[in-house]
């Protein structure tokens, strides 16, 4: 039989801290404009991006996110002043650890994004979702455990 | 009659072994106390010994070292039947160790750098060891050696952990005791107090309370001021995100924590927690500077997991596709 079925295509899970008071909002603008942007991005709303723990990022990795989006402020903007410093910090740091576990760049993804630049959350989206269709899924090997193990055996 | 415990060693450099003689005079009370049924290292004892113990038997087994291979592994299942109570004993058998590091290369990597790669090696014939072999003498086997380094709770069900690098005498006399007088906390518990080293280190007033590292720097590179909190000095100490319980011992030496105890009970990825408490002290708020801080930390899996990357969230390095050799095994 010909093959007439195309592969279907790769949708990439990405899942997208945004703070309360630039980039979800933002968000939130752009969903009243009326822009359409690629479905793919899963947003949780937080205080400021400073709320983002690295263990957020790898918690999203291991339950099956292709890619994390973090949004915050503008750097001097920051409602609580140094919050989003504390998250490109921590991300310059992220970066060069999520890469020697084999976990490519474009995978972890931080933007500011003013209040007003809704535009911009409909740009990095599908920038990003594109992205990582071309990379493919992110295949993390399980974390065993007995129970799976006995499974295995029998 | 005294509660029978055993000793046994998996993926491990042998210091486990060395804390429990290094209980100099308290050894003893612990040799009152319990009957040693099973402890390779020290005793002549055999698997036949072992596989002769009714289900149950044991009281506690105190397993220190990672899963690597098959063999550690039917070991561990049938300690893990031989006894009431496990114990995982050390940082390598709690969280992976420092042979969880491992976890950052394949098997293949791991064998070909091993037996065909070191410089000092003589193997013409690029020889690797294999599970089954025929040679003129027979048939030969060896344990699997698997893609991964494991927690021992990975492999068994474990009832407490007693963690550090090596576990602290006064903490492994604390469990035996506990075992003994049947004053065991609940099962999961990590035998060690569940606060932050910084809560106990006697340089915790000198600890930055906001953005103050300039330059990270690495223990050889200065002379640290023994008074000051080793953070402040640049040094990446791992005391805010890392268990108590070690007694400060490393800083006492001028070092810094490099994360043994493993974290607290609030903590899921040590790794992660460290990097976070780490880099809000970076003293910079532009892109270049903040990059260069991040730059000078050579190895940041090594640094932040040194003993815990198969406990960690991801577990191991992802393997570029083409090297998923089949199942995980």
């Amino acid at each position: 039989m010909p093959d007439t079925m195309a592969t279907p295509r790769f949708e990439p899970r990405i899942v997208a801290f945004f703070c309360t008071w630039c980039t979800y909002t933002a968000a939130d603008l752009a969903g009243t404009a009326r822009m359409h942007y690629a479905p793919n991005v899963r947003v949780v709303r937080l205080m400021c991006s400073g709320r983002v723990d690295p263990q957020f990022v790898l918690a999203a990795f291991r339950h099956g996110a292709d890619g994390v989006l973090i949004g915050g402020c503008h750097p001097g903007d920051c409602h609580y002043e140094q919050g989003n410093y504390n998250t490109w910090r921590r991300y310059e740091l992220l970066r060069p650890l999520l890469r020697e576990m084999g976990i490519e760049d474009e995978r972890l993804r931080l933007e500011w994004i003013s209040a007003s630049e809704g535009d911009r959350v409909q740009r990095v989206c599908n920038e990003m979702t594109e992205e990582l269709r071309h990379l493919g899924p992110l295949r993390l090997s399980p974390i065993p455990s007995p129970h799976a193990l006995a499974e295995e055996a029998r | 009659m005294k509660p029978k415990v055993a000793f046994y060693w998996c993926a491990s450099c042998g210091g486990c072994e060395e804390a429990v003689v290094d209980l100099a005079e308290d050894v003893l009370a612990v040799v009152e106390a319990v009957d040693i049924a099973f402890w390779p290292v020290a005793l002549d004892f055999k698997r036949a010994d072992l596989e002769a113990l009714a289900d149950g038997e044991l009281a506690a087994s105190f397993i220190n070292g990672a899963i690597r291979t098959s063999e550690q592994q039917e070991m561990a299942e049938l300690l893990r039947r031989k006894s009431g109570a496990i114990v995982a004993f050390g940082s390598c058998a709690c969280l992976g160790g420092v042979p969880g590091l491992a976890n950052l290369y394949s098997r293949d990597e791991i064998l070909d750098r091993v037996y065909r790669e070191v410089p000092s090696l003589v193997n013409d014939e690029g020889t690797l060891p294999e599970e089954d072999a025929d040679v003129a003498e027979g048939h030969l086997t060896l344990p699997a050696f698997f893609d991964s380094v494991r927690t021992l709770d990975q492999v068994v069900e474990v009832d407490y952990f007693l963690p550090g690098c090596p576990p602290p005498g006064h903490l492994i006399k604390g469990a035996v005791m506990a075992l003994v007088e049947g004053t065991l906390p609940p099962v999961g518990t990590v035998l060690a107090p569940d606060v932050a080293l910084c809560s106990e280190c006697p340089r915790a007033a000198t600890k930055p309370r906001k953005p103050q590292i300039k330059a990270f720097r690495r223990p050889h590179e200065i002379v640290a001021d023994p008074e000051t909190c080793l953070l402040a000095q640049g040094l990446v100490c791992l005391g805010p995100a890392t268990r108590a319980g070690c007694g400060s011992v490393c800083i006492g030496a001028n070092m810094p924590c490099t994360g043994c105890m493993g974290p607290t009970s609030r903590v899921v990825d040590h790794g992660g927690k460290a990097l976070s408490a780490i880099a809000s002290l970076i003293d910079a708020t532009d892109e270049d500077a903040i990059a260069a801080r991040a730059g000078e930390i050579a190895d940041p899996v090594g640094t932040f997991y040194r003993y815990s990357l198969p406990a960690s969230l991801l577990h191991r390095r992802v393997l570029p596709s083409g090297q998923e050799g089949g199942p995980e095994r």
